[in-house]
């Protein structure tokens, strides 16, 4: 999968309260919480973004609550990929789980400026700068973690294990690395 | 080689012999639990599962706390969906109005965590539970969907960060100060995916109130948990209350610890945290002149009886500044109950605060006290990221529960023995 976007860059520690302020979370439909997304941090944010930008920042994106409703933000406003010097743990998960690309990469964060146009091809695991040339190579994802990905997101991974075993339980073999 | 004590309680659960630190591993887990905030979005992902029922109508919790008492249409909507498939589910632990406290107080206090469980959250804070020697994590909404279907989570074992302190503690200075104080020394990522393990002579020596306080704090410096160890001030807490019998895990002799952090605090003084990071720590004898509009004393942090029995001490035969909101919550209704009987209320009352229904409201800009533009808070709440609780352009000095009410009194910030 080939992602080419515009880049919205932040910095260091950016909050799931300033992703989407709790004033919103009287509801989880997600086109609702995209019309609000970053609006505490960049207000212009979520009129101007285009389906498929890519968000880029620095250490910790994502700190803060457990609300999956951050994720679910960015990914409704159409953000394609969120890179990163580093996630939240909650975050991190909670990406995973709901199919919204992330990607923990310091070099390219270091060499993205905000408006630079960008091109994450994710089977590869490269980030190509289009606006300096540089590209880029990502950690692969652990490979218990590449599977709930390959399935589309927790629920139908889990969907799939719960018909395939009679049991709930994942057998111990299966996870383990 | 010995392990940690979150190893040792993450094997026991997922089956084997022993963990190690990066090891991905499908863990049962003893109580899953949402809010109303989270719960609506968890149950419309438990649907799409394909499942009838939840693992265990005992094991699954949902506890209307956020924005409840209702505070809006959207809000009470919210609330309709978790109240009909707690409903449908027969769920025994479903609390509402009237019965429902802050999670993470109430969760403690009706005795539904015991030691060595595992309890995932979706709610960060759940890690609050590490207090009684629980591995206890906030996760989101999908995966509890799962959890509460299977009752079963994957997780990678976090590394283990041990915090030492060593000293004798201050008056007015307590768990707040200590965890406050600590994430300024670590930062905002400083346990980052960590489980940190809380030991030495200081807490060793705090009540489980404020032992409560640190571990629910643990996930502002970025961990996955934070535990403590089981000791007589534990099981004294868990007579009478703990709902299921329990295994007490011990960490071994030579466990291996990423980290050991060791903090002499016989000079620590009250902290305050400044917008808009917890890591930005100061002692508040270096606050210099900040006015106050609002006082929050309350919720998962200090909503806890000891913290009002401290916010009373401070505020008894005072006023609250004429120019302040002082608005202070009772963590539970067991809380409530407490504080009426010791006529904590009747102070509060008497000094011009305004005592509500347990409720997280004000802490993240909810109901019940949300900032305008330009106005200023002193809360003993976790968070003060900008627009935490309220407008943008408002802020919120973390606190504990001494320095919020003498601030309150005063209408700055300030030490609580400048009252004396």
């Amino acid at each position: 999968m080939r992602i080419t976007g515009r880049v919205w860059k932040y910095g260091d520690h950016v909050d799931t309260d300033v992703i989407i302020p709790a004033r919103y979370l009287n509801t989880s439909v997600m086109e609702e919480l995209a019309r609000h997304c970053l609006e505490d941090l960049d207000p212009k944010f979520a009129t101007l973004v285009q389906p498929g930008d890519v968000i880029v920042a620095g250490e910790n994106f994502g700190c803060g609550s457990s609300r999956e409703h951050a994720p679910l933000a960015i990914k409704g406003a159409g953000v394609s990929c969120v890179i990163a010097r580093s996630f939240a743990r909650i975050f991190y998960r909670n990406a995973i789980n709901i199919g919204l690309p992330i990607l923990e990469c310091p070099a390219a964060v270091q060499d993205v400026e905000d408006g630079h146009q960008i091109e994450v091809d994710l089977e590869s695991g490269q980030v190509r700068n289009l606006t300096t040339g540089r590209v880029f190579r990502v950690e692969p994802y652990p490979p218990f973690m590449m599977a709930i990905i390959e399935s589309g997101g927790l629920v139908p991974y889990t969907r799939q294990r719960l018909k395939a075993a009679r049991k709930p339980n994942v057998s111990q073999d299966e996870v383990r690395q | 080689m010995g392990h940690t004590l979150t190893e040792k309680i993450l094997a026991d659960h997922a089956g084997l012999e022993e963990v190690h630190p990066g090891q991905f591993v499908d863990v049962a887990v003893d109580l899953v639990l949402s809010n109303d905030i989270t719960a609506p979005l968890a149950i419309r992902e438990f649907e799409k599962l394909g499942v009838e029922r939840v693992f265990d109508p005992a094991r699954v919790v949902i506890v209307a706390d956020h924005f409840v008492p209702n505070k809006d249409i959207p809000s009470a909507q919210q609330s309709l969906v978790i109240r009909q498939f707690a409903h449908a589910q027969k769920l025994v632990h479903y609390y509402d109005v009237g019965r429902m406290g802050i999670e993470h107080v109430l969760l403690p206090e009706q005795g539904l965590v015991v030691p060595g469980d595992v309890v995932v959250g979706a709610d960060s804070h759940t890690c609050t539970y590490g207090a009684l020697g629980a591995f206890a994590t906030g996760m989101g909404s999908t995966d509890i969907a799962v959890a509460m279907a299977t009752g079963r989570v994957w997780m990678r074992v976090p590394e283990t960060m041990r915090i030492v302190y060593h000293g004798q503690l201050q008056p007015w200075v307590g768990g707040k100060d200590l965890i406050l104080h600590t994430i300024g020394q670590i930062g905002v990522d400083g346990a980052r995916y960590k489980a940190i393990e809380f030991g030495g002579p200081v807490v060793a020596a705090l009540p489980m109130a404020g032992r409560f306080t640190m571990a629910n704090m643990a996930i502002e410096a970025g961990a996955k948990a934070g535990l403590f160890p089981v000791d007589q001030t534990t099981l004294a807490y868990l007579g009478g209350r703990a709902a299921r019998p329990y295994r007490v895990y011990e960490p071994d002799a030579d466990a291996t610890y990423q980290q050991v952090i060791e903090i002499e605090v016989s000079h620590l003084e009250p902290q305050v945290a400044f917008p808009h990071l917890p890591a930005n720590t100061r002692p508040v004898t270096q606050v210099v002149e900040v006015p106050v509009d609002q006082v929050v004393i309350g919720s998962c942090t200090n909503g806890w009886l000891e913290d009002l029995r401290v916010a009373a001490e401070v505020l008894r035969g005072r006023s609250v500044h004429r120019d302040v909101r002082c608005i202070i919550i009772p963590g539970s209704p067991q809380v409530y109950l407490d504080a009426l009987r010791e006529g904590l209320l009747e102070v509060f009352i008497e000094a011009g605060a305004a005592v509500s229904t347990p409720t997280c409201g004000p802490c993240l800009g909810g109901h019940m006290g949300v900032l305008a533009a330009g106005e200023r808070a002193v809360s003993t709440t976790n968070r003060n990221f900008r627009g935490r609780m309220g407008h943008p352009d408002s802020e919120v000095y973390l606190a504990g529960p001494a320095v919020a009410a003498a601030s309150a009194v005063a209408g700055r910030i300030i030490h609580p023995s400048e009252l004396e």
